[in-house]
């Protein structure tokens, strides 16, 4: 027996909907706590269908210049993952069904302490974990007792993932299946969508799982592009971008700074949603 | 490996040292460290491998280095009878280039056709420039501003030698940026690309991969001491950044119980100043560029800024075999600071006419600390990772620096 989890219930809506999603990937306490709670609690409101939070960290690896940026802001303001998990507590108060999964890399959560960790960001509400540098074959560190304490897994998968490692990194993989649409870092290319139609054809021939795919995606149209042959999309570097467009010399976020993220927000979900009514129209 | 019989078992299938090393990397990044560790499983069992690797190390590194009595130090010093091995002596200047020998052979075995590295001192990037000279392929080195700016004679060799130097500003600016930097590049260029990694860090393979290829240092030592002395050596030496060229001394030495083995760290201004590089010492377990080790960061697991004078001690992290090994308490951890560093250097340069790289005098600068107290007779072995020329304006640079 499974429970139904918030990601669960959001993708049974969306297949209900017949349509996909968008995933909204920010970073938490980028440029500020303050602001950043602004923007976190505006996201669904703005058409975000999950929200990927991101836990910033001193040496994002597979990171372009975007992320690590606003990483470099967060921390500055102070941020840390106890930070984080109060502010996913704070929306989730206001939010019971948004599905919120964090994005990070695993030393914060090592040094946490991964029992503590997991223990405090299931009673936060959060849903599940993306962390980009633990693979398969260290799940039974992570994964496994995320699993166990009911907080989805995430794994991604990559164009280099091939058919015969598919399978081990489908095994534990829970709540959806995150597609790497490009060989890179995240900010810098984007996929031609051919190559991305084919890749989640490839994924759902292994997994009955939804597929989101991530990297790449900046624009309403790449964004309605990608909606029309995946389960979601996920756009992180085009949002904290525009947080970085927003401040002043000062690094201080100018007024209006949240309603800005906000809005691409609101672009982007028009697009994802309208590749749905193209495809009802045909 | 908890029954130990054996320090030299390491790693498991999974790369594993104790709760070290491992492999925590990306997916993108996961079948290609795969596909090394199956490409260097099959070389290491090719005696045609093994023929290559000792052909080059013999005519194009100039092996085996010298094991040399530093006769005026030792009587200096007053104590310990002190050996350097000579990897100073090397073509390109520093132990690095036994791993890049090993690797680019590897690298070529599978294939590719680009390599990519990191580089601190300049050595790694030197020694990897000049094997892809040697066989004609194209290289990209990846080098914090900071250590581009401190090691400029090496920034001039490597472009001679027809690298590509990508400057890093990311960050501290140094070596750990460096490495992020080199893997960033590596997810964006999978297909051609290989990652020959400067020490024994990164995910597995390359820290047991590594160690082999500079196991060739404690090798030779063993021959050489016995021929010269009739016996092992009491005391091994090295300094330790990422830590292969400790490593490669220490790992042959690992189950002879009457070797002692010191390991010495940067402390930079001094570990209480908090502006030093000693991971061991002053660090605590983490998992930083594919790996679990000892790491300098806050209690928010996030990494800090290592501090040294030495380009290549400045990192914040440190192979994961060695964290195994300082827990198992095989080899002891030591420090010496910047000016503790310079003194040395300058010590070895009048006494025995050789100038020692920075980070070698981080190991001649300990042996100063306690020959006296290991006594007449203790047979004491220094690795003399490299040499320092590529330090001069460093040195030249600080207060009394000239001559
Ligand atoms: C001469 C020399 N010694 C030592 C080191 C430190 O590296 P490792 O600890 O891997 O030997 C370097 C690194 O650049 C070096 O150039």
């Amino acid at each position: 027996m499974s429970v139904q989890t918030r990601i669960d219930r959001r993708f049974a809506a969306l297949k209900r909907e017949g349509r996909a999603g968008l995933i909204a990937f920010v970073t938490a306490g980028d440029p500020d706590a303050g602001t950043s709670r602004e923007i976190l609690s505006g996201l669904p409101g703005a058409g975000a269908d999950l929200i990927e939070l991101g836990m910033p960290f001193s040496d994002p690896m597979a990171d372009g210049p975007a992320i690590q940026a606003s990483s470099q802001r967060a921390l500055k303001a102070g941020a840390s993952l106890s930070a984080t998990l109060a502010m996913v507590k704070d929306f989730r108060a206001a939010d019971d069904d948004t599905p919120v999964i964090l994005m990070g890399y695993y030393n914060p959560i090592y040094v946490y302490g991964v029992d503590a960790f997991l223990g405090d960001a299931k009673a936060a509400g959060v849903d599940g974990l993306i962390v980009v540098d633990m693979p398969p074959e260290e799940e039974d560190e992570l994964c496994l007792p995320a699993i166990e304490a009911g907080v989805s897994f995430i794994f991604l998968t990559a164009p280099t993932t091939d058919d015969a490692r598919l399978p081990r990194v489908l095994e534990h993989t829970s709540g959806f299946v995150y597609y790497v649409s490009i060989t890179g870092i995240t900010g810098t290319k984007s996929a031609a969508i051919g190559d991305v139609r084919a890749a989640v054809e490839r994924l759902r021939r292994h997994t009955e799982l939804p597929v989101a795919v991530g990297f790449g995606i900046k624009t309403p149209g790449q964004a309605a592009a990608v909606a029309a042959v995946a389960d979601a999309a996920v756009v992180g570097s085009a949002l904290v971008d525009t947080v970085a467009d927003n401040l002043d010399e000062a690094g201080k976020p100018r007024p209006g700074l949240a309603a800005a993220v906000l809005a691409l927000v609101g672009d982007l979900a028009r697009g994802v949603r309208g590749a749905r009514m193209k495809g009802a129209a045909q | 490996m908890e029954t130990l019989n054996t320090y030299r078992a390491g790693p498991d299938d999974n790369g594993h040292f104790g709760i070290y090393g491992g492999r925590y990397v990306a997916e993108t990044l996961m079948p290609l460290v795969l596909a090394v560790e199956r490409a260097y499983t099959e070389a290491r069992n090719d005696p045609a491998f093994a023929r290559e690797m000792g052909y080059y190390f013999t005519h194009y590194v100039g092996r085996p280095s010298p094991l040399y009595l530093a006769r005026r130090l030792t009587d200096h010093l007053g104590g310990a009878t002190i050996y350097f091995k000579r990897e100073d002596l090397n073509h390109t200047g520093a132990h690095k280039i036994n791993n890049c020998i090993g690797q680019i052979l590897l690298a070529r075995r599978m294939g590719k056709t680009r390599i990519i590295a990191e580089t601190g001192a300049g050595q790694h990037g030197v020694a990897t420039a000049t094997v892809c000279a040697l066989f004609d392929i194209p290289c990209t080195v990846y080098m914090g501003t900071i250590d581009i700016e401190r090691q400029a004679p090496n920034v001039y060799r490597m472009k001679m030698l027809g690298a590509e130097v990508r400057p890093v500003t990311a960050g501290s600016a140094t070596l750990k940026d460096a490495m992020n930097e080199a893997l960033r590049d590596w997810v964006a260029n999978v297909e051609d690309t290989y990652y020959l990694i400067g020490t024994v860090a990164g995910p597995h393979p390359y820290p047991m991969m590594v160690r082999d290829f500079q196991s060739v240092i404690g090798d030779e030592v063993r021959e050489q001491i016995l021929e010269a002395e009739g016996r092992l050596p009491d005391t091994l030496l090295a300094c330790i950044g990422g830590g292969s060229n400790a490593l490669g001394l220490f790992y042959p030495f690992l189950d002879d119980s009457g070797v002692r083995m010191i390991a010495v760290e940067a402390a930079g201004e001094g570990i209480e100043t908090g502006k030093h590089a000693a991971s061991l010492s002053a660090g605590a377990p983490g998992v930083l560029h594919g790996n679990r080790t000892y790491l300098l960061q806050d209690a928010d697991g996030q990494i800090d800024e290592a501090h040294s004078i030495s380009a290549g001690l400045d990192y914040p992290g440190i192979g994961p075999e060695h964290a195994w090994l300082r827990d198992a308490e095989r080899v002891e951890c030591v420090s010496a600071t910047d000016d503790e560093a310079v003194e040395a250097f300058h010590l070895c340069t009048r006494l025995e006419g050789i100038i020692p790289a920075l980070e070698a005098a981080h190991a001649v600068a300990h042996v100063c600390t306690i020959a006296a107290a290991l006594g007449r007779g203790n047979l004491l072995v220094l690795n003399m990772s490299g040499r320092g020329d590529k330090d001069l304006d460093t040195v030249a640079g600080l207060a009394g620096g000239t001559p």
